[in-house]
């Protein structure tokens, strides 16, 4: 217990200096702590209810159309904002612009929230792949129909209100890294403390075997449902920061991207491990530093990189990096491992 | 929103000719994925870009200047081949593993065809023009191209080639056989792996078809595939495995709404309709469903 007291204060010290020691990776760490967060709250389903979701993506996107649209709706028209497109004919004052990005974020992670739980009930009565399916057209439904709306900017994309010159002070990078390193902390502490409650055992009795679960008299809907606005809130959180960071909405490439963020939270919970804590957050580490460093050298090859990677993982790299740990050390997760028996698999393998 | 539909009866008589003769292609396509399902027990997210891969054949045919309507020959022979091969080298090691490993490894494969013919055809929507002109109905009010005509007759052709195969030849009965008990047909002497192998090469030959005659009644596009994964899956889930009537039933259904969703709600919320229709059919069987408190399997 006390190392881990020690090692969490390290991560959170290194966390808050990281992009004062290396300013030139701001914005890829601003990345990383969104895509380890919308990798923890997909372990949630994925993990430890056994829901494989691709329709995460939805709440991601949502949260960050709606942060923007509170942003610029607060003190500006919003449709002749976006008709405008680039040309900026309406400039935030710093006061406004923090104000409505406080005001959208937390917009941002209500209403997908609220969304989440009208809909869980119709969705998560689906299970196995008819869930993934259809959270899968969920996810591009939303893209294509939101990308039909005008006044969000339709086809045209929505360009997020620019961030404002306090005093002359270049500080765009730390503020969104700041507020992206604030929802991982958020987040890592809230999925920690509902996996260490009855709440996780619940979950996981659901995904080994639900019907047992709900005859031994849980209420699985009820827990399934709050488990998806979880996941909602924090992926809502995250999209409204990654719009203001990326600076430009598009309906299909940025915010429900399912060819790219929908994918890449499936795949770094499982390369990191689904079912562990610790699990997404290596995943999604290892994951983003193969991603930018092939994304640099390889451009216009990525996807095919990422295709051969989702296959390679998927079918020769199930359990994740965590699982290959566990498999390799037991007795560190607590596991009692007899050294005959041991022994005797060796001898038999 | 207009509602153009209803005040011409033209227009509606348009779209339901249009939706019934699209149908019958996505019913081809959907056929395949049920005959896949079935017997492995997977599904197959790359089915749509198998499609608009078979649909690139039929259309470097064109540029090469022969009539595209070969490709309808040419395309699924090419397409069996490279549907073994996708066998071999990945869906061999799902096959008998969790339903969503195959769903997230072919959805890989689907990504990596997706940037493929994007590198190698270019992001270009294209069309093989057939040349074979339209024909006029009710007083030149309802076009018809006679493409489409085509490409309906040659589904049907197949379709009917493939039943009567599946029913009397050696391999159709090995494929039946092992649909419907995988381990018992081992038993009797099935070479299993031969006939996964020669089932989803079929698929990708019925995809190649299908794609051919996209190729000349619509337009392909590398990222298009998608969508028609998502028409053959909702096709298949409406009808049931097996059941070869309802997969055409539904797969005209299927068209004449997406022809009415067109009109009534404007050709950018086309695609998006076909995927929440895909989510109302299901929410809906799950609510069937539920009342007699069973889901989904």
């Amino acid at each position: 217990m006390n190392k881990n007291i020690i090692l969490y204060i390290g991560i959170l010290i290194f966390g808050l200096v990281a992009p004062f020691i290396f300013p030139a990776f701001k914005v890829q760490l601003s990345i990383l702590c969104v895509l380890i967060v919308l990798a923890l709250t997909w372990n949630i389903q994925g993990g430890e209810m056994g829901y494989n979701t691709f329709g995460n993506i939805l709440f991601y996107g949502l949260g960050m159309y709606l942060c923007a649209s509170v942003q610029v709706g607060m003190f500006f028209p919003l449709a002749e904002w976006t008709e405008s497109g680039g040309e900026k004919t309406f400039v935030h004052t710093p006061a406004q612009f923090f104000q409505g990005m406080a005001v959208g974020l937390v917009v941002a992670a209500i209403i997908p929230t609220i969304i989440a739980g009208l809909i869980g009930y119709a969705i998560l009565g689906l299970r196995g792949h008819y869930f993934a399916i259809c959270t899968l057209g969920l996810g591009v439904a939303a893209g294509e129909i939101s990308g039909g709306i005008e006044i969000i900017g339709a086809g045209q994309g929505f360009t997020t209100p620019p961030f404002p010159d306090v005093g002359g002070l270049e500080a765009r990078g730390e503020f969104f890294y700041l507020l992206s390193f604030g929802a991982l902390v958020l987040t890592f502490i809230t999925v920690r403390a509902i996996y260490s409650t009855r709440f996780k055992l619940i979950l996981n009795a659901i995904r080994d075997n639900e019907d047992k679960a709900e005859a031994m008299g849980i209420e699985t809907m009820k827990y399934k449902i709050i488990g998806w606005m979880i996941s909602a809130f924090f992926c809502g959180l995250a999209g409204g920061i990654m719009g203001g960071l990326v600076g430009y909405i598009d309906s299909t490439d940025v915010a429900f991207d399912g060819r790219e963020m929908g994918v890449f939270m499936v795949l770094m919970a499982i390369l990191g491990g689904k079912g562990t804590l610790w699990g997404p957050v290596i995943g999604a580490t290892v994951f983003h530093i193969f991603k930018e460093g092939f994304w640099t050298f390889f451009l216009g090859w990525q996807y095919v990189a990422l295709g051969v990677l989702i296959v390679v993982i998927v079918i020769y790299f199930p359990e994740g990096i965590m699982g290959w740990l566990r498999e390799k050390y037991p007795e560190r997760f607590g596991e009692v491992v007899d050294e005959a028996d041991r022994k005797a698999q060796v001898e038999l393998k | 929103m207009d509602f153009m539909v209803f005040q011409y009866p033209m227009i509606t008589i348009q779209a339901c000719l249009d939706g019934l003769l699209l149908g019958i292609l996505f019913a081809l396509i959907a056929y395949g994925m049920a005959l896949q399902w079935g017997v492995m027990n997977i599904i197959n997210i790359a089915q749509g870009d198998l499609v608009i891969l078979g649909g690139y054949i039929a259309y470097f045919m064109y540029l090469y200047g022969i009539h595209p309507a070969w490709g309808v020959i040419v395309s699924p022979i090419i397409m069996y081949f490279i549907g073994v091969g996708i066998y071999k080298l990945v869906i061999n090691k799902v096959v008998d593993r969790d339903l969503f490993i195959s769903i997230l490894a072919t959805f890989g494969i689907s990504i990596l065809f997706m940037q493929l013919m994007n590198f190698a055809f270019g992001a270009d929507v294209v069309l093989a023009n057939s040349g074979y002109g339209t024909t006029m109905l009710f007083d030149n009010n309802v076009t018809l191209p006679n493409s489409k005509i085509f490409s309906a007759f040659v589904s049907i052709i197949f379709a009917i080639c493939l039943v009567i195969y599946m029913k009397k030849s050696k391999l159709g009965r090995a494929i039946r056989a092992t649909a419907q008990n995988a381990r018992a047909a081992k038993i009797l002497g099935v070479d299993t792996e031969k006939v996964y192998a020669a089932t989803f090469g079929i698929n990708a030959a019925l995809c190649g078809v299908a794609g051919a005659l996209i190729s000349i009644t619509f337009t392909i596009h590398p990222y298009m595939g998608l969508p028609y994964t998502i028409r053959s899956f909702m096709i298949v889930i409406v009808a049931g495995l097996g059941n070869l009537p309802g997969v055409a039933m539904s797969g005209m259904g299927l068209g004449v709404f997406e022809e009415f969703a067109d009109y009534i709600l404007g050709t950018e919320f086309r695609i998006g309709s076909v995927f929440l229709l895909l989510v109302l059919i299901l929410v809906y069987r799950r609510f069937k469903l539920s009342r007699k408190r069973e889901y989904l399997k």
